[in-house]
């Protein structure tokens, strides 16, 4: 159970902005639509400042970073 | 402080306002454009919309205050905050009232916008097309320079700018490809689920 | 006691406490609507978060076109899916049960609605209709909840998911009419019926609704359905939401929920039949089906239907192939349901298992439907 925070895309509120994968490259493409398609993984900590600036610039405030992964 | 220099500073700055809050809608509408070049990415519209938000304020503030401490005109802070309270161009200073008041509504939000939600931000961030058009009348109606070539410049570009800005957003809402797809889409579905 | 057996009067329901879930635990029962998901888990969620205000949705929306076991159950049976749902009621501690049923199904919706009416008055308060869409993702556990709450069978994000947050903003069991029929008989008898029910389609000679012990071979499940009508190439195995097999593979493969996702629907295709025509239908179903609320599902399906109907149409060709793996790959996990995921898998199953007709086919007469 890791205590490292993970990307996280509310698929509703995503408009395809792409705001994300400019300022997120490393972890986050593009899809041949513009939807996000996330890298795996916890986001690493030298990135976090920049996921966390994700989280505030997305236009639909659909990112999200949580701690350790849910599971259904 | 002298008189003329603050009644120079409050137009002074109520001409920088004008113009940085025409720079900041054309950016806004730009960013809801999802305009980008190969060496201007998205967040530098979006970061620089949310800047000169801030810068505009400041400006405004300074307009605001030499506004009001000026003795020339007496306006008193009730003039500056409660519309079409001071005697003294009653109607044009209650409209810049009324644009400072909406400003400061969008701001705000916009500041704690992770805490209300996109929906609420959305429709408060829309005043943005009430407070513009408020605030240059407000500029034509008190301006004592108004009728001067440089402020008429002004104006006018700043109407330009903006009024070009809105009829692009206007014509790309129905050329952007993808919105169109799923708006049919989704009425199509409505309309199946409904029969 | 199997489900489908003709039963009489059943008698006054047994007594069940909070211990039943230990005993559900026990007797392993996975879920029938389509994930296989540990009944006893789903349970214990709701029960440690229920505070009396539980509500048990009962899902028999049976969105899967093909699939026609949910309904017959609930015709010839609906006493027995009743009781599931008033076992799960009182050790949940529910004050609420939503009989979430398609629109289509009248038949179902009668015969639970008499056989409400002969039940006691306490049970009837609880109970209300709710009327799913026709629609394929209607009888996903979101979008059930989202229905009975504000009127869009539409999926939402989770979390949180109905087992927190659901109907009425309580905790909600969303579990299929066939898996609350099991609960019923391990209640009343203390052991599971061991059976799975399963619908067949395409080329069977007996298409329809059988009752097969679990464990049993698709081969064998098929004779029980009156055998093959021609020799089958494929077999479908769990419906749109499953995935293709080739017949060797598929005829030893021994029947489970986790084994057969989908409800249960094993669609056979006939020698003769092309399979790439029938997946670019499928397809095209498929992503009308989407409910147009994430990016790449709404874009993505539409794409990949496209795709295989321009194969379809118009012959293989390598920009098509190579765009249909690659974005078959991509929807997965990129949408708030799991309904991109079911199209990609599925999609996927039918490039490996037809591969070498995807890569040489060309326009031809199509079959008329059976």
């Amino acid at each position: 159970m890791s205590s490292r925070l993970h990307v996280v895309v509310d698929r509703i509120k995503c408009d395809g902005s792409g705001l994300c994968a400019e300022l997120l490259p490393e972890l986050i493409r593009l899809d041949d639509w513009g939807y996000p398609i996330l890298a795996q993984g916890p986001v690493p900590e030298h990135l976090r400042p920049l996921a966390e600036r994700v989280v505030e610039e997305c236009p639909m405030l659909a990112i999200a970073l949580h701690r350790g992964k849910r599971t259904p | 402080m002298s008189n003329s220099v603050l009644w120079y500073a409050t137009r002074g700055a109520g001409a920088v306002t004008i113009i940085l809050l025409s720079c900041v809608v054309i950016l806004g509408i730009l960013s809801a454009l999802r305009v980008q070049g190969e060496s201007w990415p998205r967040f530098l519209t979006t970061g620089l919309h949310r800047n000169l938000a801030l810068m505009t304020l400041v400006f405004l503030a300074l307009h605001i205050v030499t506004a009001v401490v000026d003795t020339y005109t007496n306006l008193g802070w009730a003039a500056a905050l409660i519309p079409f309270s001071s005697y003294y161009r009653t109607f044009w200073l209650g409209l810049g009232a009324i644009a400072f008041e909406l400003l400061l509504a969008i701001v705000a939000t916009s500041l704690v916008r992770a805490y209300i939600g996109h929906n609420m931000w959305r429709l408060i961030h829309w005043l943005t097309y009430t407070a513009w058009p408020v605030a240059v009348l407000h500029g034509l109606g008190t301006g004592t320079d108004t009728w001067s070539a440089w402020m008429l410049a002004i104006t006018a570009a700043c109407i330009a700018g903006v009024g070009a800005a809105i009829v692009l957003r206007l014509a790309a809402a129905s050329r952007d490809p993808l919105a169109t797809h799923r708006s049919a889409f989704r009425t199509a579905v409505e309309r199946r689920d409904s029969r | 006691m199997r489900l489908l057996d003709a039963h009489s009067d059943l008698g006054p329901l047994p007594q069940v406490g909070r211990g039943f879930i230990d005993a559900l635990e026990r007797s392993g029962l996975a879920g029938r609507g389509g994930a296989g998901f540990s009944t006893a888990t789903k349970w214990r969620a709701v029960g440690q978060r229920s505070r009396g205000d539980a509500v048990i949705l009962v899902n028999g929306a049976e969105g899967e076109p093909q699939s026609k076991k949910d309904r017959v159950l609930m015709t010839a049976q609906p006493h027995l899916v009743l009781d599931g749902a008033f076992v799960a009621a009182r050790v949940l501690r529910a004050r609420r049960i939503v009989l979430y049923i398609g629109e289509r199904h009248q038949a179902a919706r009668a015969a639970l609605a008499r056989a409400l009416e002969r039940r006691p008055e306490p049970e009837l308060r609880l109970v209300t209709f709710a009327a799913a869409p026709a629609r394929y993702v209607a009888g996903a556990e979101a979008a059930a909840v989202h229905l009975v709450n504000e009127g869009f069978a539409t999926p939402t994000t989770v979390p949180p998911y109905p087992f927190e947050r659901g109907v009425d903003g309580a905790p909600t069991l969303v579990q299929n009419v066939e898996t609350l029929a099991h609960v019923a008989v391990l209640a009343r008898t203390g052991s599971l019926p061991g059976t799975m029910l399963l619908t067949f389609a395409g080329g069977v000679d007996h298409a329809g609704v059988v009752e097969a012990q679990v464990g049993t071979t698709i081969g064998d499940a098929v004779a029980m359905a009156g055998g093959p009508s021609s020799v089958p190439r494929a077999v479908l195995v769990g419906g749109y939401f499953g995935r293709w097999m080739r017949r060797e593979e598929a005829w030893q493969l021994p029947l489970t929920p986790a084994a057969v996702l989908g409800c249960g629907v094993i669609g056979l295709l006939p020698e003769g039949r092309c399979p790439v025509c029938d997946t670019a239908e499928i397809m095209s179903y498929l992503a009308g089906e989407s409910s147009a609320q994430c990016g790449p599902c709404f874009f993505g399906l539409r794409a990949l239907a496209d795709a295989c109907t321009r194969i379809a149409e118009q012959g293989s060709n390598p920009g098509d192939l190579e765009r249909l793996h690659r974005w078959a790959a991509e929807v997965r996990g990129r949408g708030a349901c799991k309904h991109p995921d079911g199209a990609g898998i599925f999609l996927s199953s039918a490039l490996s298992v037809f591969a070498a007709d995807f890569a040489a086919h060309a326009p031809h007469v199509r079959w008329q439907s059976a």
